[in-house]
């Protein structure tokens, strides 16, 4: 079943409230409010939304420290992810995980990870959970086309076909890992081709396209649920900001960018949605809708107390 | 003297290696034309070209094993990890196969060969992004760990380690790049194996390295305003360990405290420690301490980190007590 049009005007307020979250914390680094790493996902929103909208509130996923709009997608409350960039005791770890490690359980969000290719086999381990288990849950992993040169990468695909596991292995194919043109160290820059060898469904989906990401989505997780074992969904797709704050980005032409600006998700949506008969007034309401909910986890974050040191020392073990 | 920052002073190091000896080259990730994220290869591709500053994929087992290789058959590789936290993705081709390659081959093969990587916390860049696993190198037979904390150690180090004709990991800090000091042009060498006193006192030894030693230096400062005068040694070569120079300081302050940013749940400190109570143990007359990070994952929050990581006044406290 494809995504319905009449969610559409949902998934446009939810890729504003992720867009809007990276320029909130893009704003808070400057102002020196936010330690550590930030790895913007903007230009990133579809492939995010379409693919977690396409899976059950229990299904499992991991995703990477790009992986922001994938955690809110998936359903993490936004207010915990801001309180969670601010370091704040409410935050979804408790300022202990940070940008790189949104988690959050209740909604199948095994983590985010900081190590290239790491979520691959978490999750590949939690479709092998719901197999034994006989439930029929599947899992999503995302990850860059940088991570398909990892090891771990390929011993993890073998194993999901092997065992016929019921994970969704989505590329989020950007072309740049950092500073690197992914074409100049990878053998074979189409990364769907390498699940294709391993025996598996390889789909290339454009991930600006919120419905073709449902689609595909969808489609595998109905297939994994339905003991069909492993899909590969490679997202071809576009890092519209630097690899992270401060990268100077000599690595590409300025016009690269413009002409991404303009097939860019939300510019997308937009348009789809007044040939849908929407008016521009209603794209602002959904617009005002998902400014206000940021307003509102930056207040909440903001007003939220800074954790006891002493709590560095707990959830160590169980 | 030119004043550069460590990461300058470390660019230097490669530079002259490199022009001194063909066989030097450089292999990680954004090392060439973006010139590494901590800007140590900055320019080097301009000079040396693709061939000997090879951008590499997000492989490391891979390229640290295509390292370990190629100064098998007569290279001298200098591989760089992005962060030393990645060097656990690599860690066979370290610990099973560099460190041991010489002495199971019987002395036939060696592997002279640098990883060198950044580590360590304090800018909240969270649990897989801040750890230091000096001790854990040093656990390692077959493995050389350097740890310099100013510009002039890091370029004297980085040369002697690229000579040193076994593998080294070298660890630099992420919050040291930027500090500067003064470095000597040209042909600087500082002998991998030897501690140095970096400030003289008879009240006390700290024995510290990499960015902790600036920490030891500062806490010195404040504790000489109450009249106690610690000698700051700066250990600078983590395996083989300078014991001689640790022993010859605490003869003079018989007193000594040990601080170093990885954990010190069996942590270097403990091995220094053990140490003297064997190699000298009539020496201290109030019982040695270590002072490191604290039991648990490098958290994020400031707050957080700051309670986990040891800091200037956990040291000046440490002192008092000791006195
Ligand atoms: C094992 C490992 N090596 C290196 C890094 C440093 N690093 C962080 S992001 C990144 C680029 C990854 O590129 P890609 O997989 O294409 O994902 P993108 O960042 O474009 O989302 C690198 C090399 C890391 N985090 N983990």
């Amino acid at each position: 079943m494809p995504l319905s049009p009449n969610r559409l005007p949902d998934a446009y307020r939810q890729m504003l409230v992720i867009r809007k979250f990276e320029e909130a914390i893009r704003d808070l680094y400057m102002g020196g409010k936010i330690r550590g790493s930030f790895h913007p996902c903007v230009g990133q929103e579809a492939s995010a939304v379409g693919a977690c909208w396409a899976l059950q509130k229990d299904d499992y996923m991991t995703c990477t420290y790009r992986g922001h709009g994938q955690a809110l997608a998936k359903g993490l409350s936004v207010r915990a992810a801001m309180a969670e960039m601010l370091g704040k005791a409410t935050g979804c770890s408790k300022g202990k995980g940070g940008s790189m490690h949104f988690t959050d359980p209740s909604v199948g969000l095994l983590g985010a990870n900081a190590i290239v290719a790491a979520g691959l086999p978490l999750a590949t381990g939690a479709a092998l959970a719901s197999q034994l288990q006989k439930q029929d849950h599947v899992a999503l992993t995302f990850f860059g086309e940088g991570a398909v040169n990892q090891g771990v990468f390929f011993e993890t695909l073998n194993l999901a076909v092997v065992w016929k596991l019921p994970v969704i292995f989505v590329c989020e194919n950007n072309h740049y890992s950092e500073m690197t043109v992914s074409h100049e160290t990878t053998s074979n820059s189409e990364t769907y081709k390498r699940g294709e060898s391993f025996g598996m469904p390889a789909v290339v989906v454009d991930g600006n396209d919120v419905e073709a990401m449902y689609a595909a989505v969808e489609a595998a997780a109905e297939r994994a649920r339905s003991g069909g074992g492993p899909t590969y969904i490679e997202a071809m797709t576009y890092r519209l900001w630097g690899h992270m704050m401060g990268d100077p980005e000599g690595y590409r032409a300025k016009e690269e960018v413009a002409r991404a600006r303009e097939v860019e998700p939300i510019v997308r949506l937009g348009k789809r949605l007044k040939e849908l008969g929407y008016s521009q007034s209603d794209l602002d309401t959904l617009n005002a809708e998902a400014e206000a909910i940021i307003a509102d986890a930056l207040q909440f974050a903001q007003n939220s107390p800074a954790p006891k040191p002493a709590e560095a020392f707990t959830d160590v073990f169980a | 003297m030119p004043v550069l920052t460590y990461s300058q002073a470390l660019n230097e190091a490669l530079r002259e290696e490199m022009q001194a000896d063909p066989r030097v080259f450089l292999m990680g990730e954004d090392i060439g034309h973006h010139g590494g994220v901590f800007r140590v290869t900055k320019d080097l591709i301009d000079t040396f070209g693709p061939e000997r500053v090879r951008d590499t994929p997000i492989s490391e087992s891979a390229f640290v094993g295509l390292g370990i290789g190629s100064a098998m058959a007569g290279m001298r590789p200098v591989v760089e990890l992005l962060f030393m936290d990645f060097a656990l993705v690599a860690a066979d081709q370290i610990v099973n196969q560099a460190a041991k390659m010489r002495y199971m081959s019987g002395g036939t093969l060696s592997v002279p060969m640098v990883i060198r990587a950044q580590q360590g916390g304090g800018r909240g860049n969270g649990a897989q992004h801040s750890q230091s696993f000096e001790s854990w190198f040093a656990q390692i037979p077959g493995l050389i760990t350097i740890a310099p904390s100013t510009p002039a150690d890091a370029k004297g180090l980085l040369k002697s380690a690229i000579r040193a004709g076994n593998p080294v990991m070298f660890i630099e800090h992420k919050l040291l790049y930027s500090t500067k000091g003064e470095v000597p042009e040209g042909e600087h060498i500082v002998p991998i194996g030897k501690a140095d006193v970096k400030r003289v006192g008879r009240d006390i030894t700290i024995v510290s390295y990499s960015r902790t030693l600036l920490f030891a230096l500062e806490a010195a400062e404040q504790l000489s305003r109450q009249g106690i005068e610690a000698e700051v040694i700066d250990l600078r070569t983590i395996e083989p360990l300078d014991m001689d120079t640790i022993l010859e300081s605490i003869r003079g302050t018989v007193r000594l405290l040990v601080v170093h940013e990885s954990h010190t749940n069996c942590g270097l400190g403990a091995e220094i420690i053990a140490r003297v109570y064997e190699q000298a143990p009539d020496t201290l007359i109030t019982p040695a301490r270590r002072l490191g990070a604290k039991h648990v994952p490098i958290p994020v929050a400031e707050a957080l980190e700051d309670a986990v990581l040891p800091q200037v006044a956990d040291i000046v406290k440490a002192v008092e007590e000791m006195m």
